[in-house]
């Protein structure tokens, strides 16, 4: 496997820098594309990238706050670009759209990418898989796909319901049954919809998981969803991105 | 959860950041949300820097809800026994 730093034009021709995984086998492969969370471009998602470069894949992780922080600490990023509002879903989808590009440009490259996020990642993956030509998408505990805040949440974020009929990807979805947000009426809410609009999607909820179950670096970690939502991931993914 | 919420506001004073050096700091960012470092699932994280010297000119802190509360009440019990003519 190599692993390294790049830059490729993301939103509106933008270079950002982004973080590559491949493996070093020469057999035609997918790609997928990391979305990270909140917290940022940090090691516990470059961990990720490695990970499905080791399950076969072309993996690139964009930096979605490069643009205002350049070569800073991945939490000073991420509160850097937190004060400035956060990043804007028509950026987000255009830095998806132009890692996508890369990662279907690099030799070897089958064509085919997913595009995976964890927590806000979740709801951008949708997002993206709402208003671009990919073929896989995984949403784990994205909130606010759907869903109506609570009467004076402070929500500054909207949810995806009105978008969702132009969803045109396999979708995985792997939730925490104790989690809040989303909420189990929130996935049932975005899986009814799914269903009714005749959409292809698989979802998984983990009884005895909360928000963040995937993060081996947090107290939400937990085991046994995590190992179980990695096979599913790379089951869903080796379906929709082989050759 | 992610709270996306942030309140805002401006302030005047210093901090000691990274490497031991002080910072004037002029902005305040609190957020109850997921922390970096805390062994919490939630905390109320609060930044104070100096935007005009880039997002390394910061010194965080993420406090659990009741450590939080217990910071808004010590700040309050100071400011309280100061007095009021050097407090405006």
């Amino acid at each position: 496997m190599t692993a390294s730093t790049v830059k490729f034009p993301g939103h509106d021709g933008d270079e950002i820098e982004a973080y590559l995984a491949r493996p070093d086998e020469a057999r035609p492969r997918g790609g997928v594309v990391v979305i990270h969370h909140m917290p940022g471009y940090d090691r516990a998602t470059k961990e990720m990238v490695r990970r499905f470069a080791e399950l076969g894949y072309d993996a690139i992780c964009p930096n979605l706050y490069f643009r205002e922080a350049p070569g800073a600490a991945p939490d000073d990023a991420a509160a850097a670009v937190r004060a400035t509002g956060g990043v804007p879903d028509e950026r987000l989808v255009g830095d998806v759209a132009g890692a996508a590009a890369y990662l279907r440009s690099l030799p070897g490259a089958n064509g085919k990418v997913g595009v995976i996020g964890h927590c806000s990642g979740g709801r951008q993956s949708v997002l993206a898989a709402c208003h671009l030509d990919l073929d896989a998408a995984v949403d784990c505990y994205g909130a606010f796909v759907t869903g109506t805040p609570p009467e004076g949440f402070p929500m500054k974020v909207t949810n995806l319901v009105d978008q969702l009929p132009a969803l045109r990807t396999p979708l995985l979805g792997l939730f925490g049954a104790t989690d809040q947000f989303p909420g189990p009426e929130q996935v049932a809410e975005l899986e009814s919809i799914l269903t009714r609009d005749g959409k292809d999607f698989e979802f998984h909820t983990y009884p005895d998981a909360g928000h963040a179950f995937f993060a081996v670096d947090r107290p939400a970690y937990n085991v046994a969803a995590a190992n179980d939502g990695w096979e599913r991931i790379a089951t869903f993914f080796g379906t929709h991105l082989e050759a | 959860m992610c709270t996306y919420l942030t309140v805002k506001d401006e302030i005047d004073g210093s901090a000691k950041g990274a490497g031991g050096s002080w910072l004037r700091v002029s902005d305040l960012a609190v957020y109850f949300d997921h922390p970096v470092h805390a062994m919490a699932e939630h905390t109320v994280n609060i930044d104070l820097s100096d935007p005009s010297k880039g997002p390394s000119a910061r010194v965080a802190l993420e406090l659990t809800a009741e450590s939080a509360r217990r910071l808004v009440a010590a700040i309050q019990e100071a400011l309280a026994a100061a007095p009021p003519e050097l407090t405006v």
